[in-house]
C-alpha cells in the first residue's frame, strides 16, 4: 500500500478558537507531522470555502486521509465526513480535533497551554487517522409504526400529523385518558378559550383514527433495538372492563358507592368513584376499576358496578397485558409535572386551608370541576373578595429550581383576570420580574392592567394567619418588601394563588434511561442541540416533544409535536436511514472460544457458534459501545472505527511532545 | 512537563462520548475554565476501555489518567461503566503494587449536564498531581524495579 498523504486544516472559527489558540502556529507545526502531505489554518473551516478547500485539496494532492481541528465532533463531524465523502474519499477516513470547547474556549487567558493542548489533540488526530479503515454505513429500513409516549397535548399533535399523513401511530398513555394537563383547564391564556373546545376534537380524532392504535392505562417497559427497528414492550393495564362491550353509559360510577380523592385529574379537590372515567370528555370513554379502593377486591362482595351494568363488560378476573409493537420511530411527550408547593412550608399550603396551587385553581374555575366553575373558599360557598396571586413559586429560586418556568407569568395574569370576572373581588400579583415574553402575551398583561388588578413587584417572603392587626383578623396576610416602594408591605387577603412552577415528571431519569435520552441538570430530557436541534435526541429515532423537554406553554408544546412528527415523516418517507458503522466484529480463525464476550454484551449481540466454537457478533444489534472488545483476552474482537491500533496511536500522538523516546520528534519534515 | 521551570501535569482523559465527552462539550459552550491539563481522547463508552490504554499514557509520559463516564445506571449502553469499574478496581491494583500513588489514575462520573463537574473534576485532579509531582514512568521506574532479578552470567 502506497504511504498515507494527510491533510490537516486548522479553524480560526472567526475569532473563537483564535483568540486563544495560535492557529496559524498549530497549522505549521501540524505539517511536520508524520504523514502530514498539507497543512492548513482556515477562518471557517465549516463554511462552504473551507469545506471546498479540503475538496480541492483532496483532488489536487491525492489526500488519503483529513484531518480538521476545529469544533466538537458532536458539532460538525458530519459536515466534514459528508465534504471527504463528496471528492470520493471515505467519509471514515477523517477525524476531528476538538479545539474549540475542549481547548480555546476553556482555556481563554491561557494562550500557551491552549495552544499546547491544541497541537497535542492535532498530532493525536493525525497519529490517529492513519491507521482509519475505510466503512460502509449499515443501510436500514426504517419501519413506518411510530410510537407516542404521553397523550398531552404535544403528543397528541405529534401522533395527529403522523397518523395524517397515512403512518400508523401506537399511542402509550399511562392514565386512563389521553389530554394531559390541558384537559384540567377551563381557558387558556392569552386569548382565553375554551382549553375543552380546543382539545376535545383532537382527542377525539386520536381516538378514533383509523391509524392510531390508542393505549391508554398503559406503560412501555422495555425498549429494544435501534433507530427503524425498535421493539417495545407495553403493558396495558387491566382496566376491568371490556372495551368491546361497554358503551360508556356511566351506570356503574353512578352506582358505585365508593368515593375516592381524586388526586389526579381533580387536583385533590374533588371525588370520584372506584370505578371512574376521570372526566366526561375523557378519550376513551371507557372507565376503569381502580382496584386499591373497589370494595370487592377488599371483601369480595358488592359488585355493585356488574349489577347494574346493562352490557356485561365488567371484568374484575381481568389481567394485565403484555403486548409487542414494533416501531421505527419513538416520540417522548411525557410532560411534566407541577411544584409541590408544600417544599416551601412558610407559604402556609397544606397549613392553611385557603392557600390553592394552580392546578386546584384550574379545577376551581373549570364548568366541568368540582365547584362548577364558582370560585370558593375551601369551605366551598364563601366567596372571596380578596385575592393574591403568588408568582414563581419553586421557580428562579436556587432552593428549589433555578429555572423560570415560562409559563406561571401567563398562568397567574390569567387567574387574576378569571377572579376579577367570577367573583369581582380585588386580586393582587405579586411577582419578581413580568415575562410575557410570547405573541399577545404582552398585550393580556397590558390588558389586565387596565382591568384594575394591582401589582405588587417583590417576592413574597410569608404567608401567614398570625393577624397584627384588626383587619387582618382571619385573614391570610402576604408578606413581602415592595422593591419598587422600598418598604415591607402585609396585604391581607381571604385567598392565595401559588403559580407553581413546572418540574420533570418525578420518573423523568428512569423514562429517559428506557430510551436512551439523558436529563439535563434541571432534570428535564436533554435535546441533540439546544438550538439547531431541539426536538431530536442523541439516541438516534427517539425524538422529545412538549414540557419534557423544558417548561413551555401549549403553543410551543404543539410546535415540538408537530417539529418531531415532521422530523420522523421525513425518515419514513426516505425508506431508509444510515446507521453509523461502528460496530464490533471477531476474527472467527484466531477466536478461543472462550465465551468472555457473550456475558458482557448488554444487548445479548453476540452468539456463540456451537459447531465451530467461535464467538459471532450480529451486527444488526450490536451497538459499538466496545465492551467486548476490551474484554476479549485474546484482543481478536474490532470494534470498527475505535481499533486497539487507532486508539494506541492516539495516545501515542496525543503524548508527541512529552514522550522522550518520540519516535517522530525529529524526523521534521 | 515542565514548562517555565515549573511543574504542569500532563494528564491524559479518556471520556465516553455520551455523558463525560458532552460534559466537556458543555463546559467548552459554558466557558468555564479549568487547567490546560488535560488530553482528552473520546471513547464511545467506558467500556471499552482496555486497561492497556491507561499503562500506555503513563509509559509515554502523562502524570495522571483521568477515566470519565456516565454516572452509574445512566451508561448508554446500559452497563458499560459497571464493566468499567469492576476493571478499574484490577487496574488500579495492579498499579498500587507498582507504587503508583492512588490520585495518578482517577475514575469519575459526569452527565451530559455536568459541565461545572467536568472543569472542577479536572482542577482537582491538576492540584493533586501537582502536589505529587512529575511521574515520568517511563525513565523513573525500570531503573528502581524493585522485582528485577539478578542478570544471569553464563
Ligand atoms: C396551572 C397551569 C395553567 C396553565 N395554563 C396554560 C394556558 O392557559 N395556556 C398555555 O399555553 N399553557 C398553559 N399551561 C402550560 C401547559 O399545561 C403545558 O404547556 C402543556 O400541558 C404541555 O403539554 P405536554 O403534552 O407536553 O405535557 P402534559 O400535559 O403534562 O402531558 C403529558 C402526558 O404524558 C403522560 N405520561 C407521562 N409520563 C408517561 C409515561 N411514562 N408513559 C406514558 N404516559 C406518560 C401523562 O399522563 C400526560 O397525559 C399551564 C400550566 C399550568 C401548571
Ligand atoms: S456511554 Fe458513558 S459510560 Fe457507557
Amino acid at each position: 500500500m502506497s504511504e498515507p498523504r494527510v491533510g490537516v486544516y486548522v479553524c480560526h472559527c472567526g475569532h473563537n478558537i483564535a483568540s486563544a489558540v495560535d492557529v496559524e502556529h498549530v497549522a505549521e507545526w501540524a505539517y511536520k507531522l508524520p504523514f502530514v502531505t498539507i497543512a492548513r489554518d482556515n477562518k471557517f473551516m465549516c463554511a462552504s470555502t473551507g469545506q471546498e478547500q479540503i475538496e480541492q485539496d483532496v483532488k489536487e494532492h491525492d489526500l488519503t486521509h483529513v484531518v480538521v481541528a476545529s469544533c466538537s465532533p458532536h458539532m460538525h463531524e458530519k459536515t466534514f465526513r459528508n465534504a471527504c465523502a463528496r471528492c470520493g474519499m471515505n467519509p471514515y477516513l477523517f477525524e476531528m480535533a476538538n479545539i474549540r470547547e475542549h481547548a480555546s474556549w476553556v482555556h481563554p487567558n491561557d494562550r500557551d497551554g491552549a495552544t499546547n493542548k491544541a497541537k497535542a489533540l492535532v498530532s493525536a488526530a493525525v497519529h490517529r487517522v492513519i491507521h482509519h479503515q475505510p466503512l460502509e454505513p449499515m443501510q436500514v429500513n426504517i419501519r413506518p409504526e411510530t410510537l407516542v409516549v404521553g397523550g398531552g397535548i404535544a403528543g397528541i399533535q405529534a401522533a395527529l400529523e403522523i397518523a395524517d399523513a397515512g403512518h400508523h401511530v401506537y399511542m402509550v398513555e399511562r392514565e386512563p385518558s389521553i389530554g394531559g394537563h390541558m384537559a384540567m383547564f377551563d381557558k387558556t391564556f392569552p386569548t382565553l378559550d375554551c382549553s375543552a373546545c380546543i382539545l376535545t376534537p383532537k382527542m377525539f380524532d386520536v381516538g378514533s383514527h383509523p391509524h392510531i392504535t390508542l393505549l391508554t392505562y398503559s406503560e412501555v417497559e422495555q425498549v429494544d433495538g435501534y433507530v427503524g427497528n425498535f421493539s417495545v414492550r407495553v403493558r396495558k393495564k387491566a382496566r376491568r372492563v371490556d372495551e368491546d362491550l361497554c358503551t360508556g353509559c356511566g351506570s356503574c360510577w353512578e352506582k358505585c358507592p365508593i368515593k375516592v380523592l381524586d388526586t389526579v385529574f381533580e387536583a385533590g379537590l374533588g371525588y370520584r368513584k372506584a370505578i371512574y372515567r376521570p372526566f366526561p370528555q375523557a378519550v376513551p370513554k371507557y372507565p376503569v376499576i381502580d382496584t386499591e379502593n373497589c370494595t370487592y377486591y377488599k371483601t369480595g362482595k358488592c359488585r355493585m358496578c356488574e349489577k347494574v351494568c346493562q352490557t356485561n363488560a365488567i371484568r374484575f378476573d381481568a389481567e394485565d397485558e403484555i403486548l409487542n409493537i414494533e416501531v421505527g420511530n419513538i416520540v417522548l411527550a411525557t410532560g411534566y409535572k407541577l411544584f409541590d408547593c408544600r417544599r416551601i412550608p412558610q407559604y402556609g399550603y397544606g397549613r392553611l386551608e385557603n392557600v390553592f396551587t394552580s392546578l386546584e385553581f384550574e379545577r376551581l374555575t373549570n364548568a366541568a370541576g368540582p365547584t362548577d366553575g364558582k370560585v370558593v373558599l375551601r369551605d366551598g360557598e364563601t366567596v372571596p373578595e380578596t385575592v393574591a396571586i403568588i408568582h414563581c413559586v419553586g421557580s428562579r429560586d436556587k432552593h428549589y429550581n433555578s429555572h423560570c418556568s415560562a409559563i406561571c407569568c401567563m398562568s397567574s395574569l390569567k387567574f387574576a383576570h378569571l377572579v376579577k370576572e367570577k367573583t369581582g373581588a380585588k386580586v393582587y400579583n405579586f411577582y419578581i420580574d413580568m415575562r410575557p415574553i410570547s405573541k399577545g402575551y404582552e398585550e393580556f398583561y397590558h390588558r389586565l392592567l387596565h382591568e384594575g388588578t394591582t401589582f405588587i413587584r417583590g417576592k413574597v417572603s410569608e404567608i401567614t394567619d398570625a393577624a397584627h392587626s384588626p383587619e387582618e383578623e382571619g385573614k391570610l396576610v402576604v408578606i413581602c418588601e415592595d422593591t419598587l416602594v422600598g418598604k415591607q408591605r402585609r396585604v391581607p387577603v381571604d385567598m392565595v394563588l401559588l403559580a407553581a412552577g413546572l418540574e420533570p415528571r418525578a420518573d423523568s431519569s428512569e423514562v429517559g434511561h428506557l430510551f436512551g435520552v439523558s436529563c439535563g441538570d434541571t432534570g428535564f430530557f436533554i435535546e441533540r442541540h439546544p438550538k439547531l436541534d431541539p426536538v431530536a435526541t442523541m439516541t438516534e429515532g427517539v425524538f422529545i416533544a412538549g414540557a419534557c423537554q423544558g417548561a413551555k406553554d401549549i403553543p410551543d408544546s404543539v410546535a415540538q409535536g408537530a417539529a418531531a412528527a415532521a422530523r420522523i415523516l421525513s425518515t419514513i418517507s426516505k425508506g431508509q436511514v444510515i446507521l453509523e458503522p461502528i460496530r464490533a466484529s471477531i476474527d472467527e480463525s484466531r477466536c478461543s472460544g472462550c465465551r468472555i464476550c457473550n456475558n458482557m454484551c448488554p444487548y445479548n449481540a453476540i452468539d456463540f457458534v456451537e459447531d465451530l466454537a467461535v464467538s459471532r457478533v450480529n451486527p444488526a444489534l450490536c451497538k459499538g459501545c466496545g465492551t467486548c472488545v476490551a474484554a476479549c483476552p485474546s484482543q481478536i474482537i474490532t470494534g470498527a472505527h475505535f481499533t486497539f491500533d487507532q486508539l494506541m496511536a492516539e495516545i501515542d500522538g496525543i503524548m508527541v511532545d512529552v514522550t522522550a523516546d518520540d519516535p517522530f520528534a525529529v524526523e521534521a519534515v | 512537563m515542565i514548562e517555565n521551570g515549573t511543574f504542569k501535569p500532563v494528564i491524559v482523559g479518556f471520556l465516553c462520548n455520551w455523558c463525560s465527552y458532552r460534559a466537556a462539550d458543555l463546559a467548552g459552550t459554558s466557558r468555564m475554565g479549568y487547567p490546560s491539563t488535560l488530553r482528552d481522547i473520546r471513547i464511545m463508552c467506558t467500556g471499552r476501555l482496555d486497561p492497556t490504554f491507561v499503562l500506555r499514557a503513563l509509559q509515554k509520559g502523562a502524570d495522571g489518567v483521568l477515566i470519565m463516564g456516565c454516572h452509574p445506571g445512566q451508561c448508554h449502553y446500559q452497563a458499560g461503566n459497571y464493566k468499567a469499574i469492576r476493571r478499574f478496581a484490577l487496574l488500579k491494583r495492579t498499579l498500587r503494587q507498582l507504587g503508583l500513588e492512588e490520585e495518578r489514575v482517577q475514575l469519575h462520573w459526569a452527565s451530559a449536564a455536568e459541565g461545572v463537574q467536568f472543569a472542577e473534576t479536572v482542577a482537582r485532579m491538576t492540584e493533586q498531581i501537582k502536589a505529587l509531582g512529575p511521574l515520568d514512568w517511563s525513565h523513573n521506574w525500570p531503573n528502581e524495579d524493585p522485582y528485577a532479578v539478578e542478570e544471569a552470567t553464563e
